[in-house]
């Protein structure tokens, strides 16, 4: 269809550093977001996407300084998700570079936010993330729930309804992340992520269990996703994105080379 | 040294394309965001950047008097209109129940929606990279034909003069991506997010003498 699927490396960052295990051989400093997000730009990442698992609200502008110095350096999309709460820290991060804002919690506690943010700031900068676990039983029709909390709270909201109602709303993407996978290394809950695709219209970001580059491949040929998102096969160059790259296209996948 | 003014008449990013910009230009170049008239007048190139809804564009333009100030700028100096600064250069969009634009160029700017089909696979927005295939122009020089950019738009530009397309993008159908005229090079797609590709474009413009 001439668009290209995209691979977007995820970075946790906490206070302005980014955390949890980046090793790259060839970076001075493995907390520094502008070098790392420098280094996955020059890989050919499609997009770069940021979550502030920053406890305290006090530093928060850490974050906002943080993405204002990345996005003076890495001319690709930047995505920035974790705690936004009002439209006024979306338009913080926005003044500050970023291109996208993922909202997850927000969403849920109040979904008119998600209105209100894309009324102000348009749908193409409004990324909703919903954390999905399957709640049914083996033998019976599939039922995935969003779950809050980090994945620890049931809202017994159905994801697909929910996804279709923040499609509504005015979602312009789906971050979706599978509970039941995510961190396993099992690959993406792929009838999940396919029952997702086919129930919005717009762009689906599969997320949540990736360990080999087949999984990536899965997650578009089966999972029908526009994006795959993946952390640790990247932070721990098992694999570069260039090579990620490389076997989706081998698998008839069109990327960006 | 020469000054280059960044209209700003929507919520958008403009930063970003001010770092593209700063990152490539000269040292002395005097890069600024225009919020007023003298601002656009006083630049010897203009970079029209655009975010957001057609209507709200349209207004903020009127209501910040800059409408005249950049159709001037349009027709005497070199002249980039990114996004929505490309669907405002347009005689009209449909988007948001109609709403009439500048008119630089003859034609309109229509939605993708109704030439969608559910399960089609194609998903609006149409968010990515996708290929521009050239027509020449200065602005493409050391840029490959067939070249991805970074695009994110639910509406695209429907030119009536075939003349004026300088860019063409197939997503649910082949539309006019670029389009230009005289010293006006106006894109739906983002340079300033579009990695090394649309860095060589911006830096094609920061040079160009608005000659075709």
């Amino acid at each position: 269809m001439g668009l290209a699927k995209r691979i977007i490396p995820c970075l946790d960052v906490d206070g302005g550093r980014v955390v949890k295990g980046v090793k790259f051989v060839d970076i001075r400093d493995a907390g520094d977001p502008v070098e790392i997000a420098r280094r996955y730009d020059q890989e050919g990442a499609d997009e770069i996407t940021f979550l502030d698992i920053t406890a305290s609200h006090h530093d928060r502008d850490t974050t906002v300084h943080m993405v204002e110095a990345v996005a003076e350096q890495v001319f690709i999309p930047l995505t920035v998700g974790g705690g936004i709460r009002t439209v006024e820290n979306i338009r913080t991060l926005l003044c500050a570079g970023a291109d996208k804002v993922g909202i997850n919690t927000a969403a849920v506690t109040n979904p008119e936010f998600v209105r209100e943010a894309s009324d102000t700031v348009g749908n193409q900068c409004i990324v909703v993330a919903i954390d999905a676990k399957r709640v049914s039983a083996p033998d019976a029709p599939s039922r995935w729930d969003i779950f809050t909390h980090g994945g620890r709270k049931d809202t017994g909201i159905d994801a697909l309804e929910w996804a279709q109602k923040m499609e509504a709303y005015g979602a312009g993407e789906i971050l979706l992340t599978s509970m039941d996978r995510d961190g396993t290394r099992e690959g993406f809950d792929l009838e999940l992520t396919r029952a997702m695709s086919d129930a919005v219209g717009i762009p689906v970001i599969a997320s949540g269990g990736v360990g080999n580059l087949q999984h990536l491949v899965d997650g578009v040929t089966e999972g029908g996703a526009d994006a795959v998102l993946a952390a640790s096969i990247f932070h721990f160059q098992e694999y570069t994105i260039g090579e990620a790259k490389q076997y989706m296209q081998q698998n008839g996948i069109e990327v960006r080379l | 040294m020469q000054t280059v003014a960044i209209v700003d008449f929507s919520f958008g990013n403009l930063r970003s394309v001010h770092n593209a910009l700063r990152s490539l230009a000269e040292p002395k170049t005097d890069i600024r965001i225009a919020t007023e008239p003298a601002d656009i007048e006083q630049a010897d190139r203009i970079v029209f950047p655009g975010q957001g809804a057609a209507r709200h564009c349209m207004l903020a333009l009127r209501e910040k008097s800059l409408a005249d100030a950049v159709l001037d700028a349009a027709q005497s100096r070199p002249f980039l209109g990114i996004c929505m600064g490309m669907q405002v250069l347009m005689e009209y969009s449909e988007e948001n129940d109609g709403v009439d634009c500048l008119g630089l160029f003859s034609g309109k700017v229509q939605a993708f929606a109704p030439h969608v089909e559910r399960g089609s696979g194609f998903k609006i927005p149409h968010m990515g990279w996708s290929r521009i295939e050239q027509t020449p122009h200065p602005l493409w020089e050391n840029i490959p034909d067939q070249s991805r950019f970074y695009f994110v738009h639910s509406y695209y530009t429907a030119p009536r003069d075939e003349e004026a397309i300088a860019g063409r993008t197939d997503y649910v159908l082949p539309f006019a991506s670029v389009i230009a005229k005289d010293q006006v090079f106006a894109m739906q797609s983002h340079p300033e997010k579009s990695g090394e590709h649309g860095l060589t474009l911006l830096r094609n413009f920061l040079n160009w003498d608005g000659q075709c």
